[in-house]
């Protein structure tokens, strides 16, 4: 701590004599926004130490609450309201045709580093041809299995959801009655919140189900496979879930299964490195493969995630901000992340770093999860989605708490989407 | 004013008083037009246009469509839209009337067995009182989180201590059943608000003449008699103005269900609804009419209430 203390006071003074010079290239302050889980508070600090130390700016992180949706109704608030002190806002993937009038077009300053990244990413954060924010990593879902039990019991890591029920049950009955009374099958996020949205997706999609809102803007919810899917997840919950897992986001399902009282658990991959912290109960116990599929189908899915990092058109230190968001959004940062954080980056060519390779094993692995990814309708359904995800996961919680069949509440949220797509979305 | 040179020799002294307490009210109500009727016009204003947030000053005037509109289709099926046909809301304001008939009739028994209890004499009584208040003094998100943290159902320490004692058998996830989701905002509101309303029923039951009791003790009447006969009629007019604050309070409630239950269909009120509306759902306007309904809810609410309850909040006896 110290050391970074110190240094950071060295770079303010540098930057006071600069000032004091009278010299054009004044400090600035810039203040960034993201919401934030595990570490990253911490890792942020020396991620952005290289860029603070070559320009003299300083930076200066505001965590929000971990949920997106929270973050989101917060951004909107401030962005309305012309908040000038914010620089940089973290957008999640979903965001941009929603908040792109409020931010900077980063086009012609991202034009070298653009081409880089994975362009379909790109194109998801590119609205009507103004490139609104910059990827600074991808996420996509993995299913998280503890390697030691799945061996004691003589299990390969299941292929499909039904094969994932049946082993958790029999791995959480064995140990219970071996005296691990609270040990649980399978840990998620089942809270009403955009994660259950994305789990749900997963199961709708990997069961041939379609994604709730097709890319040409049908609506595609209401199918047998889409039933099934939903009726399987019902199973679980407090059979081989715990009941708590209806209320549930990343960090509940994480604590669950850092304490070593879970056999599964589906998750982003920043729980990986967190997983093998020093702190952890499961440290060198587990694995991730990609998640299973189900219902006859053969293609799993991951739901696509990631953030970005956008620059806000009141910021009073453009320039700077921009130069942060590129350096955040570049190749240096972005590996960073990945060796510090398990942050997938966007950037092609960094899949094939040695370092990285060495380092974060996991991660040229993502791959392919990362092929299988699927995205959230957030393009079709532009400025609705918000509302389509809320209506989506309110059916899908209302299934899984027991209020309603699958069948009855996947026939209500197609009648209530159609009214909200009215004559298109 | 324009007369004021001409006639103000000519004034009597109450029209004196009446324009001298005019200029020092003035302050008052010119910050209270600001912070409390000019936003309240805006929220109606905006109800009736089509303002989204990304353009809050675009909207125009659309009449009362995001109340109640009728669109009859090509087919000649006659489709009805808006807040009062939506049945999200409906659900909410049941849900809002629920908590807060059951948290103020919760509250206000037991805040009155409090104040009860802190009205006697006895050694240390200015602690206790004091002591008592903490719940209240709490910021509601930061209680609200510290219990959420209490009632998770795998970590928590409410299901560890009632597995403990061998009251459940297995962790009961509080807040995400459906079931105990409703019970567990009231429990956290009950917790927080009972000190509030002792604390105002305190205050009335120190009103009572100790004579009073003295001459019942000397007749021989039944302590519960007493209590109904006489300190029950004495304190009311404290009782009515103590239990139509929490009803205010409870009728608009937010920040708890927010942090404890966000998404919960089953404890959603009216200002959670509306709130995700004006922010989540980029329907401004049509927030903005749910606000509007809360308001009116509100109003028709204490004017019944005064009037039926014939509370005396000019505070003048009924003269």
């Amino acid at each position: 701590m110290s050391i970074i203390t110190g240094r950071a006071l060295r770079s303010a003074a540098f930057g006071a004599l600069l000032a004091g010079l009278g010299l054009p290239a004044l400090a600035a302050d810039i203040t960034y926004v993201s919401g934030a889980v595990g570490n990253a508070v911490e890792n942020f600090k020396s991620l952005v130490k290289p860029w603070e130390e070559a320009t003299g700016n300083t930076v200066t992180l505001v965590p929000m609450p971990a949920s997106t949706t929270d973050q989101f109704g917060q951004y909107r608030l401030w962005l309305a309201a012309g908040n000038a002190d914010v620089d940089l806002y973290q957008t999640d993937v979903i965001w941009a045709p929603q908040l792109a009038d409020q931010f900077v077009d980063l086009t012609e300053a991202a034009k070298d580093l653009a081409p880089q990244h994975f362009p379909s990413i790109i194109e998801s954060q590119t609205v009507d041809g103004k490139l609104v924010a910059l990827p600074i990593f991808t996420d996509a879902p993995a299913l998280y299995y503890r390697k030691d039990l799945l061996d004691k019991y003589g299990k390969q890591p299941p292929k499909t959801w039904e094969e994932l029920g049946v082993i958790a049950k029999e791995i959480q009955d064995a140990e219970r009655a071996a005296g691990n009374p609270d040990l649980w099958g399978f840990v998620w996020q089942g809270n009403a919140y955009e994660g259950l949205t994305c789990n749900a997706l997963e199961w709708v999609k990997s069961f041939g189900g379609g994604q709730i809102v097709e890319p040409d803007g049908s609506i595609s919810i209401n199918n047998p496979q889409a039933v099934a899917a939903l009726e399987l997840a019902k199973s679980w919950v407090g059979t081989v879930s715990p009941g708590g897992v209806l209320a549930y986001q990343e960090e509940e399902a994480r604590g669950v299964w850092q304490t070593g009282n879970a056999v599964f658990m589906r998750n982003w991959p920043y729980a990986y490195t967190l997983g093998n912290g020093d702190d952890s109960a499961v440290k060198g116990k587990f694995d991730v493969v990609p998640l299973p599929t189900g219902g006859g189908n053969d293609t799993s899915a991951a739901t696509l995630g990631g953030w970005n990092v956008a620059v806000s058109k009141y910021s009073k230190n453009q320039e700077a901000a921009i130069s942060l968001a590129l350096y955040l959004a570049g190749p240096e940062a972005q590996k960073q992340r990945a060796l510090n954080e398990s942050n997938l980056p966007t950037i092609v060519a960094l899949y094939d770093d040695p370092d990285i390779a060495a380092q974060q094993p996991i991660i040229p692995r993502w791959k392919d999860v990362f092929l299988q990814a699927v995205p959230r309708p957030s393009a079709p359904t532009k400025g609705k989605y918000n509302e389509v995800s809320s209506k989506f996961w309110s059916a899908v919680h209302s299934t899984l708490s027991g209020e309603g069949t699958a069948a009855e509440n996947l026939e209500v949220l197609e009648a209530d989407l159609t009214d909200l797509k009215g004559s298109g979305w | 004013m324009a007369d004021t040179s001409s006639t103000s020799g000519g004034l009597t002294l109450p029209q004196q008083r009446q324009r001298a307490a005019f200029w020092f009210l003035a302050p008052m109500l010119f910050a209270l037009f600001c912070v409390a009727a000019w936003p309240l016009g805006r929220t109606i204003w905006f109800s009736l246009t089509d303002t989204t947030l990304s353009n809050l000053y675009g909207g125009k005037f659309i009449g009362f469509d995001n109340y109640l509109s009728m669109r009859t289709l090509s087919s000649g099926k006659v489709i009805w839209r808006g807040t009062l046909v939506d049945p999200a809301w409906w659900n909410a304001v049941w849900n809002t009337v629920r908590f807060s008939v059951v948290s103020v009739t919760l509250e206000t028994l037991l805040g009155l067995i409090v104040a009860l209890v802190l009205n006697a004499e006895f050694k240390g009584r200015g602690l206790v009182r004091a002591a008592i208040l903490i719940p209240w003094a709490i910021p509601t998100i930061v209680s609200a989180k510290m219990w959420s943290w209490m009632l998770n159902d795998q970590y928590g320490i409410i299901n560890d201590m009632l597995l403990r004692l061998g009251v459940i058998d297995q962790k009961i996830a509080w807040t995400a059943n459906v079931d105990t989701a409703m019970a567990a905002v009231l429990l956290v509101d009950v917790w927080k608000t009972t000190p509030f309303m002792a604390l105002l029923i305190l205050a009335g039951l120190q009103m009572v003449p100790r004579d009073i009791y003295e001459a019942a003790r000397i007749d021989g009447v039944h302590p519960v008699r007493v209590f109904f006969k006489v300190t029950l009629p004495l304190i009311r007019p404290a009782l009515m103005v103590a239990v139509i604050f929490r009803m205010l309070d409870a009728l608009r409630i937010f920040d708890l269900v927010y942090v404890l239950t966000p998404n919960s269909a089953a404890t959603k009120t009216m200002s959670v609804i509306a709130r995700e509306n004006l922010i989540d759902f980029d329907k401004f306007a049509y927030g903005s009419a749910q606000s509007t309904l809360l308001f009116a809810i509100l109003s028709v609410f204490v004017a019944l209430y005064i009037w039926l309850g014939k509370v005396d909040l000019a505070g003048d006896g009924g003269k």
